[in-house]
């Protein structure tokens, strides 16, 4: 079956027209939705709940996405993709963005034919193990079984850090996040290793989070970010900006509750549309960004909304934190 | 006047037509060819996907936890394909050798005089037959999870062999110097073997004298290189494994993944298997058997000599075409992470360089030379056959 996929996806990269190529937003605009490339399920990035409405911090930038091109957040086809089936997915055109935990790479970066448009959560590789295993730091770890996804940069990251410190471990590697986690729940392997935020996302959804500790070792830098095709520059700024629009307006303050005030700083009213024609740049109408901040809201209230303190998932802001609350979030002007 | 004649006969002509009908479909598969591929290279080149095969020399860097030959992060790409290469034809082999025996088996019972046991066995061939066999490799690999114990509760038989959740934990037999004579031995007694054979079918040609050969078979085969390993003093030891730290370190480990997928595989292949040979032996006439019985024949010579050979004929081809299929099947452990050539090459390794287009190409050439040999192995069998029974 997922060879089929995967032979199909290729052969559909061989006969697509050259039309594909650019025109994201003209394409877009005629289908009247947005195909945004998701994860299978994370609790808080991307998943879909019983009525098969999708939520997640990721969710929203393919929300923002909507809300900017067709002035409406819910325009958004999802497609939920395995770590293995997501470029392949957005290089063959079956998907018009990609939002889904991916870390921004050079490799990704320079020889897929795919750009990252910017990161909306900072994270880094983690390990997390059964509480009753009695271990505290990741340097115990030597002779374990560690669940990973296979097709990630974890499975990269592991090799790279075991190597340097001279740790031993087995593998068992899985294609879908459900099969990882069931490997784990199973005691198949001692550790789980993955972004940190997928630990705690994934902790949330076992039976008793509390029987299981996350390990204070962070082992490398997970950006994470959207990702288009390379090539169409006009697409490339609208989702670049999108989210730019969100971490701009939490700077300012505005959120979805006040994005009708009118007030006397200057670029509030640029980034509400309400003055100045930077609409006319990305080539959308002038009210994109605000329907970015009314639909979907600014960066802190997807945050806080989806995977902050107050939800199951409970994640601090930490380095997510704008760059003037010590983090290092920060979006260049919007001038 | 009679020249136009000839051209008009010409066109009409049914050979020039056919020639001419094969002529423009080569040329309409060519061009759909032709244009596929530009197609595909201008989109590659317009997305500027990153092309060529460079990327089977560099490192690989990330971890596999089976493979035969000797495999860390360090190794390159190419070792990657050669590791799952070797994972698929492992499967492949040990998935036909179960697959065979299971499928013998339950055939024969199927026509067996006995109720219960030929109502077993056609059970076995629906349940196992209707049930995708995707299901069924998820189906055994979650269950052997939640079932089996942990490590530290290893189900233990005499200290040598461990089951846990991790796999079953054998100990490996380690050579010592001077085991290569054994191995000569071994060859040796296989040798000596066709050559004994030989001579006691040429003396019951020559004689009508039956000698029967199998114990002098057992005793050249097994009985002269066990001779030499214990005239070396036994140049092998074994490696136990044992419980060291989180798993059982040392000895040989079949994993729960592997177990998973070769069980699947046989299983379910099984059912097809006995189905072609439960139609093979029906295939043979009943006139065949009572003619057999009727010229003296026991009944196991008549099985050997007379049922048999006519029923293979019918079941072999059938049987070979299975082989081919499990193989092709074993490309679905990729669900449960059995580092075969699909899962490890065409999927994680497609994965981390992106070259879609190469690396599909590679993994697609080696499923298609599997299918190849095998075919050409049902055709060289199939000539055997014909030739012997007409
Ligand atoms: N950030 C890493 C890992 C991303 C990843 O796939 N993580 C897993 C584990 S948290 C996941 O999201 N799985 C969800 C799924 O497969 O649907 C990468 O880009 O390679």
């Amino acid at each position: 079956m997922k060879q089929l996929v995967k032979f199909s996806v290729a052969s559909v990269l061989a006969l697509s027209a050259f039309a594909v190529q650019a025109g994201t937003l003209q394409d877009v605009q005629a289908n009247g939705s947005v195909k945004c490339g998701v994860s299978k399920g994370l609790a808080g990035f991307s998943a879909a709940d019983s009525s098969g409405t999708w939520t997640g911090i990721d969710v929203d930038v393919c929300r923002a996405v909507a809300a900017a091109t067709l002035g409406d957040a819910t325009a958004v086809t999802f497609v939920p993709l395995t770590a293995k089936e997501r470029f392949t997915a957005l290089q063959s055109g079956e998907i018009d963005m990609l939002s889904r935990n991916t870390t921004w790479t050079i490799t990704r970066d320079a020889s897929l034919g795919l750009n990252f448009a910017g990161v909306n959560y900072y994270d880094g590789q983690g390990f997390m193990v059964k509480a009753s295993l009695g271990i505290d730091t990741a340097y115990d770890l030597g002779g374990a079984a560690v669940c990973i996804q296979a097709g990630t940069t974890t499975e990269l990251n592991l090799a790279d850090w075991a190597k340097s410190n001279g740790i031993e471990y087995t593998s068992v590697v899985s294609d879908t996040n459900a099969q990882t986690t069931a490997n784990y729940d199973a005691g198949r392997c001692d550790v789980l290793t993955t972004d940190a935020s997928g630990l705690y996302s994934q902790r949330t959804a076992t039976n008793d989070p509390s029987e299981h500790v996350v390990l204070p070792e962070i082992i490398s830098k997970e950006p994470l970010g959207p990702v288009v095709r390379q090539g169409d520059d006009q697409w490339f700024n609208i989702v670049r900006w999108s989210l730019n629009a969100m971490i701009t307006a939490e700077e300012i303050g505005v959120t979805s509750a006040t994005v009708d005030v009118v007030s006397n700083n200057p670029e509030r009213e640029r980034l509400m549309g309400r003055s100045g024609n930077t609409h006319e740049y990305v080539g959308l109408s002038s009210d994109w960004t605000y329907n970015i901040i009314a639909q979907v809201g600014n960066y802190a209230e997807s945050f806080e909304r989806n995977i902050g303190l107050s939800t199951p998932i409970g994640i601090a802001r930490g380095v997510n934190a704008l760059w003037t609350n010590g983090g290092i979030l920060y979006s260049a002007p919007f001038r | 006047m009679k020249k136009d004649n000839t051209i008009i006969s010409f066109l009409n002509n049914n050979e020039t037509r056919a020639i001419a009908f094969q002529v423009i479909t080569l040329l309409i598969i060519a061009f759909v060819f032709y244009s596929g591929i530009d197609n595909l290279i201008a989109n590659i080149e317009a997305r500027e996907i990153h092309t060529g095969f460079a990327f089977l020399s560099n490192r690989a860097g990330f971890d596999i936890n089976e493979s035969m030959i000797a495999y860390t992060p360090e190794h390159s790409n190419l070792r990657v394909f050669y590791v799952g290469l070797i994972n698929t034809l492992v499967v492949a082999v040990v998935g036909i050798v179960f697959a065979t025996i299971i499928g013998l088996i339950i055939g024969i019972a199927r026509l067996s005089n006995n109720w219960l046991i030929s109502k077993l066995a056609g059970g076995y061939i629906e349940l196992f037959r209707n049930i995708p066999i995707l299901i069924q490799i998820l189906f055994w690999y979650n269950i052997a999870l939640i079932t089996l114990p942990s490590p530290r509760g290893s189900f233990n038989f005499f200290d040598s062999v461990f089951i846990n959740k991790r796999g079953i934990y054998v100990p490996e037999p380690v050579s010592e110097p001077g085991f290569a004579w054994v191995l000569i031995a071994f060859v040796l007694g296989i040798i000596l073997t066709v050559f004994m054979r030989r001579h006691f079918k040429k003396k019951h040609d020559e004689t009508g004298i039956h000698t029967r050969t199998i114990g002098y078979t057992i005793g050249l085969v097994l009985g002269l290189p066990l001779v030499v390993f214990l005239l070396l003093g036994s140049p092998m030891h074994l490696d136990y494994p044992s419980l060291k730290g989180f798993n059982f370190q040392g000895g040989k480990t079949f994993s729960p993944e592997f177990l998973a997928l070769t069980f699947s595989l046989s299983v379910y292949t099984a059912t097809y298997i006995a189905e072609a040979i439960r139609s093979g032996i029906e295939a043979v006439d009943k006139g065949q058997k009572e003619a057999a019985a009727a010229l003296g024949l026991t009944q196991a010579q008549s099985l050997k000599l007379v049922v048999l050979p006519q029923a293979l004929r019918v079941a072999i081809p059938p049987t070979i075409n299975q082989y081919l299929n499990l193989t092709k099947n074993s490309s679905l452990a990729t669900a449960i992470g059995y580092p075969e050539l699909m899962a490890a090459f065409g999927g994680t390794v497609l994965n981390q360089v992106g070259q879609a287009v190469e690396i599909l190409g590679m993994t697609m050439a080696v499923y298609l030379v599997i299918s190849l040999c095998i075919s050409l192995l049902l055709n060289i069998v199939n000539k055997k056959m014909s030739i012997k029974g007409r």
